[in-house]
């Protein structure tokens, strides 16, 4: 039965959206307020349908009903409900289904919110409708997540041991609110296109969205890069694969769009620029889903072998971005536009920080799809690496890092260079400082890493400067924390980057039972493998004693699991972490007569990584959380209709 | 999930044995050498594997190009002389770092064309700008 209902449900959201849709573009169009308040009932029946389907599909994963194509493929009665759960999303069909969900989930805040006034929140409204009932005619026709099998399978054929993961099972659900997030900005750029009304209101209706797909995709990403840390088994954090390189570019253009409608928001500046800029990030999200879905990624062949869904999403690519682009072409000419700023000044700053950041992704951009381009055109392979980026991109994002603690210090419209530069000295200071020190402490990669390190003194010290500034003169709000918690988030990441790159030791040998290792002034005793079984798996546990100065400090236990089912093996690295600095073990292959492999890092700094990341979506989250408290405690000044 | 899905063809191998990389015999003894080594692993790449150099791969064919490697160092020959080798035995695609020719311009000097164009756009934006700022308030 549950099959059954989900179907039926997503038929029942597909017609409901189209309603939304329709109803929503007229009410935005012709000013209806009847059409609005139809558009936003369809929205809630639209929800509420997705709701049950998800749920129908969450029920057929639980209960193991392998009558469901889906669920025969992807689960099994032995895998623990916690990843029957999240083994929802770990296929295709359940991904797509989570997609529309996150949708519904925005849609509603968008009915709910009503910011920026009925005509642009209706027309949003209706351009969600349409994304909702492109991706729901797509599922229903060529990934349809309830098809039924005869004779079902007594058993299911089980989930990626990978995605077996808790670090996995929410880095999927954060892209696509991320991803997804970026959807109802487009939808509000879209809206205001088609309505006229593309001046600040717009900028400010569609900013808690923006906030909120910020945070979630600068998590999504800090959470894929700390599980391929931590699984991978050598300790890289980033790797320029194209899967992580299509989270990235949305991410760099959604960087780009929150500085640049910062300045459409307060001063009308950059309004166009703004738009496309909306636009832009949501191509990018669709063209990441695009390129992790169709199996382009794997190689141009792998796409023709099996068209469908490829060219389907791609249709739905090239009507969403080419009707975007060509809105937009008609409309923003006559958006007027009489910005005033002197060059010295935060609007100066902000238009630099988006001509780094949309050049870092057009970077990425290049380096991601020019293979295939060129592989479809001339049939030559080539492969762009780490070291491409390291050329291209870094330049961008040094002098990226280097503008950044300009923006907040220079006011709005015209400012003296000279008093921000006295104040940021400090700053400049410590940079010099670290990178000195660093450069007295040589290394082979001195340059680099007293490069990243002068940076990241830089932009961290320039965010306290920035922060004692507010206190100092009682311009301290929850808010203004943002940019301040963001910056300094970045100056972490750069320095956990440049200690794992640059001052990681490592060691690997085969042991004995009792034998040991020495790796970055830690002995790391093996105390041989013991079997262990888990509840879908069978592992080899090793115990592993760490000493310092012989002194037993941890018990470190990495495993490798086995996954019968799967027919697949994974390695669970064991990490001790202090907060500054990573011991990392992983159990290697059985090389008889009890001896192991071992292979262990101590990566310097490696968690100011992810605390960086954190930190950047906590930045953001403050923002957003100051927005509704201003919003809860002032209504939004909507326009008269 | 972006990574999983891509690894998931590969990764039963991969994974079961990415502690071999680089195993204690492959190493060697002269550390100049093996730095050299290591820096030529991370500029080619895994041919069998997606997006992996062959520092990182565990692919039975990594290893063996790791020893390849390794061999040829020792009988004295330069980084370009083994990177020239590999290239003939197997294309372009084993370099992480593509050649500059010209199939490659766009990609090379992409990111400077897209640096400048938008640099030109932004300061052509703050000449108006300061334009419109001084006819509003003139000083």
């Amino acid at each position: 039965m549950t099959g059954e209902i989900g179907q039926l449900a997503l038929c029942f959201a597909l017609a409901l959206s189209l309603v939304q849709a329709g109803a929503g573009l007229i009410g935005g169009l012709k000013g209806s307020s009847i059409a609005r308040q139809v558009s936003s009932s369809a929205a809630l029946g639209f929800a509420v349908f997705v709701c049950v389907a998800f749920g129908a599909l969450v029920a057929g994963f639980v209960t193991s009903d392998f009558s469901i194509l889906d669920v025969a493929q992807n689960s099994h009665t032995l895998k623990p409900l916690f990843y029957k759960v999240t083994g929802v999303w770990g296929n295709h069909e359940g991904s797509m289904l989570l997609w529309v969900l996150v949708l519904a989930v925005y849609t509603m805040f968008t009915v709910l919110g009503e910011r920026g006034g009925a005509r642009l929140t209706s027309a949003a409204l209706g351009i969600e409708g349409l994304l909702a009932a492109a991706f729901l005619i797509y599922i229903l026709f060529a990934s349809n997540p309830f098809l039924r099998i005869d004779p079902p399978p007594i058993e299911g054929a089980g989930l990626n041991p990978l995605l077996q993961d808790p670090g996995l099972s929410f880095h999927p659900p954060m892209l696509y609110f991320g991803y997804v997030g970026l959807s109802a900005t487009f939808a509000y750029a879209a809206a205001a296109l088609l309505t006229g009304e593309a001046g600040a209101n717009w900028a400010r209706a569609a900013r808690p969205f923006l906030l909120a797909a910020w945070c979630a995709l600068t998590l999504g990403i800090t959470l894929g890069s700390w599980w391929a840390y931590y699984v991978l088994g050598w300790g890289g954090f980033w790797f320029w694969d194209p899967v992580e390189n299509a989270s990235l570019m949305p991410w760099l253009v959604a960087t780009a769009l929150l500085h640049s409608s910062l300045a459409t928001e307060r001063t009308g500046a950059f309004r166009s620029w703004t738009l496309l800029l909306s636009i832009g990030a949501f191509s990018l999200s669709l063209i990441g889903t695009f390129l992790v879905r169709s199996g382009v990624l794997t190689s141009v062949h792998a796409f023709a072998s099996d068209p469908e869904r490829g060219r389907f999403i791609l249709c739905i690519l090239l009507v969403a971005i080419g009707g975007a682009l060509g809105l937009f072409a008609w409309r923003a000419p006559k958006l007027e536009s009489g910005t005033a700023f002197e060059p010295v000044s935060r609007e100066t700053a902000l238009l630099l920080n988006n001509v780094l950041l949309t050049a870092a992704a057009a970077t990425v951009f290049l380096g991601t799809l020019y293979p295939l381009f060129l592989e479809a055109a001339t049939g030559t392979r080539i492969s762009v690496g780490p070291p491409y980026f390291a050329i291209t991109f870094a330049p961008l994002f040094v002098a990226l890092v280097i503008i950044a603690p300009f923006g907040p210090r220079l006011a709005w419209r015209r400012d003296d260079l000279l008093p921000a530069m006295r104040a940021l000295a400090p700053g400049l200071g410590v940079a010099i400082l670290g990178g000195a020190i660093v450069l007295a402490v040589a290394t082979p990669h001195a340059a680099a890493a007293a490069c990243c390190v002068a940076l990241a003194g830089w932009v961290l010290v320039a965010s306290v400067i920035d922060l004692a500034r507010r206190t100092k003169s009682n311009l301290l709000s929850l808010g203004s924390f943002a940019p301040v918690l963001a910056h300094a988030g970045l100056g972490l990441t750069l320095l956990g980057i440049a200690g794992t790159t640059f001052w990681k030791s490592e060691a690997l040998e085969v042991l004995a039972p009792g034998q040991s290792l020495e790796v970055g002034g830690y002995r790391l005793q093996f105390d041989g493998v013991t079997p262990v079984a888990g509840p879908n798996y069978r592992a080899d546990r090793a115990t592993v004693d760490v000493m310092r100065n012989e002194e037993k400090i941890a018990t470190l236990r990495p495993e490798k699991r086995i996954y019968p089912v799967e027919g697949q093996a994974i390695s669970k690295t064991a990490i001790r972490t202090t907060g500054f600095s990573d011991l990392y073990v992983a159990l290697g292959d059985d090389r008889g007569q009890g001896h192991y492999a071992i292979r262990a890092y101590v990566n310097p700094l490696a968690p100011f990584i992810w605390f960086g990341g954190a930190a950047m979506a906590l930045g953001g989250l403050t923002s957003l959380l100051s927005r509704i408290r201003l919003g809860l405690r002032r209504p939004a000044l909507a326009p008269a209709e | 999930m972006r990574r999983a899905l891509l690894l998931c063809f590969l990764i039963s191998p991969l994974l079961a044995t990415a502690v071999q990389a680089a195993t204690g015999p492959d190493r060697l003894a002269d550390p100049k050498l093996e730095a050299r080594a290591v820096a030529l692993q991370k500029e080619l790449r895994c041919v069998v594997c997606q997006g992996e150099s062959l520092d990182e791969s565990a692919a039975p064919l990594a290893a063996d190009l790791r020893r390849l490697i390794r061999a040829r160092l020792e009988k004295g020959e330069s980084d370009a002389q083994i990177e020239n080798y590999l290239v003939a035995r197997y294309g372009d695609f084993i370099l992480m770092r593509p050649p500059l020719e010209p199939g490659t311009y766009l990609l090379w000097f992409g990111p400077l064309i897209a640096v400048t164009i938008g640099g030109v756009v932004a300061a052509a934006a703050i000449i108006r700008a300061r334009r419109n700022e001084r006819a509003e308030t003139p000083r």
